[in-house]
């Protein structure tokens, strides 16, 4: 049997009951990553010798990181050529709660550039392709992640989700994707895009992989103050099968034009699965839907154009050439960013400057707010919301890449609730006629991963999409 | 509204980033298209609404003032590839 198409606790009941040793585990994803890899590249890098822990909850189980989060023994790139030699000092919490647990880590998986985008495209170094279809984007920004659940060259990976960035990909890929509460997982040496909307989380084979990995990696972390220090429940008992008590809220502004009808179907089928499980589904309305993308793209830019300027050639990055000093930032970050990097800071450079800051960057916090409470008050009427996580399948690749905006209107159903700082989930709930998986997203209040968990596990108790393989 | 040429090399100078004709020229027009996109905002009415800056309620955030140390300054240093002497980066003048 090959274990590489186990999930996570499989894996760990072959590990347990000696079907295989963790040796042989790393080695058969190793041969894996060789031979399928090439055609996928969703690996930056691999490490040829990972080492191998014999005790913990994770003990010996392969997983990747994205290449956004440090890692002490390994580079760390950003998927960026301004860190193409960086090679960081110190590992993020998250990779050290993960090791702890005796994780094997098996490598960096690719993404978009600083986590800039929604298909990969923008990573400086390679194209990453969707398992299903390698004509097809992954998703982004955490594509190399999702296509690496997906293909099985690890499993879990994780990822990070600003505006969808997790939720995305997954649905494009058909793992499960989660995606937290606002400080529930530490950023600490999470290489920081847009800081007061990302996060990190898991894809993942399965809701229930997801639970545990939550377990293990959710809580305080003095090195990060914005986490909370909201208690840390078992997520994994908290798995339910079946729905009765919970009502789930369909939002009316998710199903608009734009809507692929395919994309519709799979997720009102999805919802009357929800219905079927025992769940009570009301129509609920979110006012401000339309305005989140909008406060969104003045928001995100603003916040990427500071955490940018740090990349100036003299601590991080390719050391500028010219005269003066000033001249060598102009070098140093001419020559490392992309250029979705680069319109993102010019278009947050603007949002801020002198005479627009009121006009852009007010209101956007302040329609922030109007989005939050929308979430607020319908939180008060429903546990969870379900909702499609895109409009559409994966793309092909090359489809949007010359237009930003139609880049940017991929990310218009996960925006939302990264505004407002509420966890979600995208668990596969179907395909369209050429093949290509779908995702259901689940949204619940903030810290209410334990709900989302749980109903994510009944759907996925009662269906078997995510079992699904692509033919590679 | 459509950003001008004119505009998008300011914000370039202000973002220490360069930029050649053929870029001013691409970038002016993907901006403004995302702009214009963006200025939907302007018909939402936000009088007297709060901003929010921090989503989840956190203020004021503190630790105890106590010195730890990091350890890895020469890792840190290391990070950079301009020349070091004396443990510190060697860069172009200033002024």
């Amino acid at each position: 049997m090959d274990p590489t198409a186990l999930n996570l606790a499989d894996t760990k009941a072959g590990l347990a009951a000696g079907d295989f040793t963790a040796a042989d585990l790393a080695a058969a994803y190793t041969s894996r990553i060789q031979k399928l890899d090439e055609k996928i590249g969703a690996y930056l890098h691999t490490d040829p010798d990972p080492a191998i822990a014999e005790s913990g909850a994770l003990a010996g189980i392969p997983f990747a990181h994205k290449d956004l989060i440090c890692t002490a023994d390994m580079p760390t790139t950003a998927g960026s050529k301004m860190l193409a030699a960086y090679q960081p000092a110190h590992s993020a919490t998250v990779h050290q709660r993960l090791a702890a647990a005796g994780a094997t880590c098996l490598g960096k998986l690719n993404l978009d550039e600083f986590a800039l985008g929604s298909s990969t495209e923008n990573s400086a170094y390679q194209l990453t392709h969707n398992p299903w279809n390698l004509d097809c984007v992954p998703g982004g920004t955490s594509g190399g992640s999702a296509a690496a659940v997906a293909a099985d060259l690890c499993v879990f990976a994780t990822g990070t989700d600003t505006g969808g960035s997790i939720r995305q990909p997954a649905s494009f890929c058909g793992v499960t994707g989660l995606k937290v509460t606002y400080g529930r997982v530490s950023r600490y040496g999470v290489i920081a895009a847009a800081s007061s909307l990302d996060t990190v989380g898991f894809l993942t084979k399965t809701v229930r992989d997801a639970a545990e990995l939550l377990q293990i990696a959710a809580g305080r972390d003095p090195r990060d103050a914005t986490t909370g220090d909201q208690p840390v429940p078992d997520y994994v008992a908290g798995l339910r099968t079946d729905l009765h008590g919970l009502k789930v809220g369909v939002p009316k502004e998710y199903f608009i034009e734009g809507l692929h009808p395919e994309v519709e179907t799979v997720i009102r089928a999805g919802i009357d699965q929800l219905s079927e499980l025992g769940a009570e589904i009301v129509e609920v309305s979110l006012p401000h839907t339309d305005a989140a993308l909008a406060a969104y793209y003045i928001i995100n830019p603003s916040e990427v154009s500071t955490n940018m300027a740090r990349y100036d050639g003299i601590r991080f990055g390719p050391a500028g050439q010219g005269d003066d000093l000033v001249e060598t930032y102009f070098d140093a970050r001419t020559k490392g960013f992309g250029d979705e990097v680069k319109r993102r800071i010019m278009l947050g450079t603007f949002a801020l400057s002198a005479g627009y800051a009121d006009q852009f960057y007010k209101k956007a916090i302040q329609a922030r707010t109007l989005v939050q409470q929308d979430f607020e008050r319908v939180f008060e009427q429903v546990d969870l919301l379900a909702t499609p996580v895109a409009p559409t399948t994966a793309f092909r690749i090359g489809e949007k890449s010359d237009d930003p905006l139609e880049m940017y209107l991929a990310d218009i159903f996960t925006i939302p609730a990264s505004l407002a700082g509420v966890p979600g989930i995208s668990v596969p709930a179907g395909f369209d006629s050429a093949g290509m998986p779908i995702g259901l997203q689940l949204l619940a209040g903030q810290w209410q991963e334990e709900k989302l968990l749980a109903a994510g596990h009944a759907f996925q108790m009662a269906t078997e999409h995510h079992l699904k393989k692509p033919q590679l | 509204m459509q950003l001008t040429a004119e505009q998008v090399r300011h914000i370039a100078k202000l973002a220490r980033i360069n930029l050649t004709d053929t870029e001013v020229e691409r970038f002016t027009t993907q901006m403004g298209d995302v702009m214009q996109h963006i200025e939907k905002l302007s018909a939402l009415d936000t009088d007297g609404v709060p901003e929010t800056n921090q989503v989840t309620g956190l203020t004021r955030v503190t630790r105890p003032d106590a010195v730890e140390d990091f350890g890895k300054e020469k890792a840190l240093i290391a990070c950079s590839q301009n020349p070091i002497q004396d443990n510190q980066i060697k860069v172009k003048k200033s002024i």
